[in-house]
């Protein structure tokens, strides 16, 4: 009985530790600590009234070609001749 | 995949400041915080002038999310760097940190004390729900979520500063520097993303202390 009790005591004194958060920031590549964030995507385009662009909301593909031929707006050799 | 980055070119950039203006209006950015400005070398010496658009670089490997103390930055998958405003104490280390002195900070109280870390988004917003109120409140306009590129850079009127994935805009630079024959300095890539071909010099190794 007392040994049962001795060695329940060691226990919970022994283990004690191994519920101790970690102190320190864990770094972990595409994660922070922070909220999460939404994606450009994951928007619906902009009315024509707002010179939204045209895509397919939550298709990334359809997105970063309405962000490509904005970029190409920016090419005045193309803008201009073409 | 995109990767967004920004273009200074110096020998277009005529120090009008309307980049700077475009991002205060755009996303309402406080009285004394400037998340872009002009720097303008040799000012005065003729031939020698040159002026360049800085803001956050949006580095690739960010020295202002290594030093944070909370961790509140993160990378978009479009290679964006933006930050928590909840979790951003103000401390400035990641001011210290930036080759660029992008970080920003706001007078928060009558006493001049710091308030949080403001710096450009690249008009991509923060962790808020897109295009809502809070987001807007906290880091401006989300143009990346309406299919457009940073206000700044489609406001450039000499085309000077450019912004978009580092692929298209580096190739609009490159047939512009072949056709002017000169001016081929990417100010800031090296730092910001690191050119190919040229790795970043290794760390020293670490000597035994002496006893």
């Amino acid at each position: 009985m007392r040994a049962g009790f001795v060695l329940l005591a060691v226990l919970a004194v022994g283990l004690a530790a191994c519920g101790e958060r970690e102190q320190v920031v864990v770094y972990k590549q595409g994660k922070y600590q922070g909220k999460p964030d939404g994606r450009a995507w994951e928007s619906a385009p902009m009315s024509a009234e707002w010179r939204g662009g045209n895509w397919k909301q939550g298709d990334r593909t359809s997105w970063e070609e309405q962000i490509k031929n904005r970029q190409l707006a920016q090419h005045e050799h193309k803008r201009i001749y073409q | 995949m995109a990767r967004m980055k920004f273009l200074c070119d110096a020998e277009r950039c005529i120090e009008c400041n309307g980049c700077v203006t475009a991002c205060k209006n755009e996303n309402e950015v406080p009285w004394g915080v400037n998340r872009r400005r002009v720097v303008t070398i040799n000012d005065g010496v003729v031939g020698a002038e040159k002026s360049i658009s800085v803001a956050c670089m949006h580095c690739s490997d960010a020295p202002c999310a290594a030093v944070c103390p909370v961790d509140c930055f993160y990378r978009t998958d479009d290679g964006v760097v933006l930050h928590d405003k909840d979790l951003c104490i103000g401390c400035g280390y990641c001011f210290y940190a930036c080759p660029f002195g992008a970080p920003q900070f706001p007078q928060a109280g009558a006493f001049g004390l710091r308030g949080k870390m403001d710096k450009c988004t690249f008009c991509a917003g923060g962790p808020e729900p897109d295009r809502s109120q809070a987001e807007f409140q906290k880091y401006g306009r989300n143009r990346l979520s309406e299919g457009k590129l940073p206000a700044c850079a489609e406001m450039c009127s000499t085309k000077a500063l450019l912004g978009g994935d580092g692929d298209v805009i580096a190739d609009i630079y490159r047939e512009r520097v072949t056709r002017r024959g000169r001016g081929a300095d990417l100010w800031g890539w090296s730092s910001a993303y690191g050119l190919p071909g040229q790795p970043k010099p290794a760390a020293p190794a670490p000597q035994p202390a002496k006893s």
